[in-house]
């Protein structure tokens, strides 16, 4: 089936590729201009790096960002795994439309809501917003998207392995911890990266919760950009783009190389039975 | 196979008044919702047996073995083991084990790690964890296989790494749902023999359920006949399929001509059947519960009828006329489709002993068809 591209099809290829990737394309050219102006060549150079290394404002940001990111997606895949779990399981209880209702909403709820209703919150108990805040804020989010993860994981899920462990002996607790989670871990994994993702570049609600001193990268660049690109900020998102293009290819290499071992593996089992 | 089966003394613990039922299923019952899957059911099963659930799909079998095995609780009647009442017991305190259909691997991990599950359960010391994990690799004949993942096993070796993981606690009673139902049909037969012969070694009672009839006939010790959440026959494959005690258990096991009938004379010894679409009386050597003038049916199984195209010469014989219908050949078999007078149809089975026969039967020839006075069964409902 190697049917070659028509002429229609290579156009709107090209346009869609072109429509994508061209504004970070530019985004990263400009990265390594020489001259101030973000929009005017000037010549090749890394000083917006070096520029940026020395930013302790950015680098300050950039901390904040990874540890709320990393604190929200853990908080986020043990509190995401049970509500998850509940709503896979118990399939009939009272309340149960209701509660799965809840899990949704923040999905779809705009987040300039969620954001006003958390800062309300906080501000009626009187708790001092900082990283505290900005963690149950995320978490509040990102739960629902490692719930969905792992109730569409678990409805594929063959309970019968789960009797076979208690039927040799485990309790259904034990079960749970022995062969749930090690089975559904994939599902837990990009349940923690997609609410790193999403905790990393949340600017809305972040900016209702956080408190003095505790501004977020997205958010430093969002009010930096209100005063002008500056180039520094070209050469922060070049970094940002490349770790990311290099978590994916390396995730996706894995994924392969763990496939044709399976598959390799197999063949030889078939060949075995021969 | 091997010279002991000669020698072996008949294994009959349900003939002997003294013996102890090992497992004893009182007046279970099992409702989800208004449906009854399981209808105040009992049977006794003994030590070392192998006795196999069999029905049709849906007649709830599988409910039954799962409340042997602790998922399902009985809605009423109570499953004693070796004497203790299992009703409240956990799965994962009961002295059973369970080979699930689908097998139930854990995929995260090896075949030795499969096995060695259930006694890490236990808390059995490493060295001797170790010692049996390998005995049981030996005995399903998987030693090379035990670092393998199951997803790099083959079908029937993952059927022997679930036998193995489910045998090395050593249950008091292993349960096993359609062990072989997902292996094509010639690995199923030459596993049906492993299995009995592992049953046999390691004497553990074994409670198999199965749709296919042939292999309960092969393996079991008793079979338990189900028909809508009851037990239609308990018995011997052998009084299942020449004994049957009901039209339902006659045609579930194996193929058989029944026809409907007046009992016309019921004595001790002896009864003759008039059948309902006229034609010669039968006669059967044995005799029945029904009273003379009930309905009551004959059933005849096809391989004890013989084909001829002369009548018999002897006018005692059980004999019925009628033209060949269709020819079926099957190497071994020759079975004839035969319409009768009145429009029926019997089927007859022949074997095929010699190569070919000297005068053939045919499409539409006349042939008489008959059958000894103790092949037929009647049966009374
Ligand atoms: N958990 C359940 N809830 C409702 N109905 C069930 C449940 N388990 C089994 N059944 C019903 O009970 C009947 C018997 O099922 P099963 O024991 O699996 O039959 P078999 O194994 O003989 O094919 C089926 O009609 C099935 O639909
Ligand atoms: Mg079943």
């Amino acid at each position: 089936m190697t049917k070659g591209l028509t002429k229609i099809n290579l156009v709107a290829l090209t346009f869609g590729f072109a429509f994508l990737y061209i504004p970070i394309l530019i985004l990263v050219f400009f990265s390594f201009n020489e001259s101030r102006l973000v929009n005017v060549w000037g010549g090749f150079s890394l000083k917006w790096y070096g520029e940026l290394f020395r930013n302790d404002d950015l680098l300050g940001a950039a901390w904040v960002s990874l540890i709320l990111a990393a604190a929200t997606s853990t908080l986020s895949v043990v509190l995401g795994t049970v509500a998850g779990f509940v709503m896979a399981r118990f399939t009939s209880f009272r309340g149960r439309t209701l509660f799965s209702g809840m899990i949704y909403a923040p999905l779809v709820m705009p987040e300039v809501i969620t954001g006003l209703s958390l800062l309300l919150l906080f501000v009626s108990i009187d708790w001092g917003r900082g990283l505290g805040t900005m963690i149950i804020a995320h978490t509040s989010f990102c739960m629902s998207y490692v719930a969905v993860v792992v109730q569409s994981r678990l409805v594929s899920f063959d309970r019968s392995i789960e009797e076979a462990a208690q039927d040799l002996g485990a309790t259904p607790f034990k079960t749970f911890f022995v062969i749930t989670l090690p089975v559904i871990a994939p599902a837990l994994v990009s349940g923690w990266l997609l609410s790193f993702t999403l905790s990393l570049d949340n600017v809305v609600i972040t900016s209702f919760t956080s408190g003095p001193g505790w501004d977020t990268l997205p958010v430093k660049i969002f009010s930096a950009v209100k005063l002008g690109v500056k180039p520094e900020i070209n050469a922060l998102s070049t970094i940002m783009i490349l770790i990311v293009a290099v978590g994916v290819v390396v995730a996706s290499l894995i994924q392969k190389r763990a496939m044709v071992e399976r598959q390799r593996a197999e063949r030889l089992a078939a060949a075995a039975n021969e | 196979m091997n010279t002991a089966t000669a020698a072996r003394v008949p294994f009959e613990p349900w003939k002997d008044p003294q013996a102890k039922p090992y497992i004893r299923i009182v007046n279970v019952t099992k409702t989800f919702g208004d449906f009854v899957a399981v209808d105040n059911l009992s049977i006794d099963i003994y030590q070392r047996e192998f006795f196999s659930l069999l029905g049709p799909s849906g007649c709830g079998k599988t409910t039954l073995l799962r409340m042997l095995a602790g998922f399902e609780r009985p809605t009423s009647g109570r499953i004693e083991l070796d004497g203790v009442d299992m009703s409240t017991v956990p799965p994962y305190e009961r002295p059973v084990n369970m080979m699930f259909q689908s097998y139930a691997l854990f995929p995260h991990m090896t075949v030795e790690e499969n096995i060695a599950f259930g006694l890490r359960q236990d808390r059995v010391p490493k060295d001797e964890r170790n010692a049996r994990v390998e005995e049981m690799l030996g005995l399903v004949q998987l030693s090379k296989f035990a670092k393998r993942k199951p997803h790099q096993l083959s079908g029937g070796q993952r059927q022997r790494v679930a036998l193995a993981r489910s045998l090395v606690k050593k249950p008091k009673m292993l349960l096993l749902d359609e062990p072989l139902g997902a292996l094509d049909k010639k690995l199923r037969e030459q596993t049906q023999f492993e299995l009995m012969n592992i049953q046999e070694q390691v004497g553990i009672t074994f409670v198999i359920v199965t749709h296919d009839q042939e292999e309960a006939m092969t393996v079991s010790s008793r079979i338990a006949v189900m028909n809508h959440g009851r037990i239609a026959q308990v018995a011997t494959p052998t009084e299942i399929y020449e004994f049957p005690n009901s039209r339902y258990v006659a045609e579930f096991i194996g193929d058989v001509n029944v026809f409907e009938g007046r009992l016309s004379e019921a004595a001790a010894d002896h009864v003759r059947i008039a059948p309902v679409g006229g034609g010669g009386e039968i006669y059967v050597d044995r005799g029945t519960s029904a009273a003379q003038g009930a309905t009551v049916w004959a059933a005849i199984r096809p391989e004890k009828i013989d084909v001829a195209l002369t009548p018999p010469t002897d006018p005692s014989v059980n004999c019925i006329e009628g033209t060949v219908w269709d020819i079926g050949y099957l190497g071994n078999l020759t079975i004839y489709h035969v319409r009768l007078a009145d429009g029926r149809k019997m089927t007859a089975a022949v074997a095929n002993r010699t190569r070919l026969r000297e005068q053939p039967i045919t499409w539409d020839d006349t042939v008489y068809l008959t059958w000894a006075p103790d092949s037929a069964v009647v049966l009374v409902s």
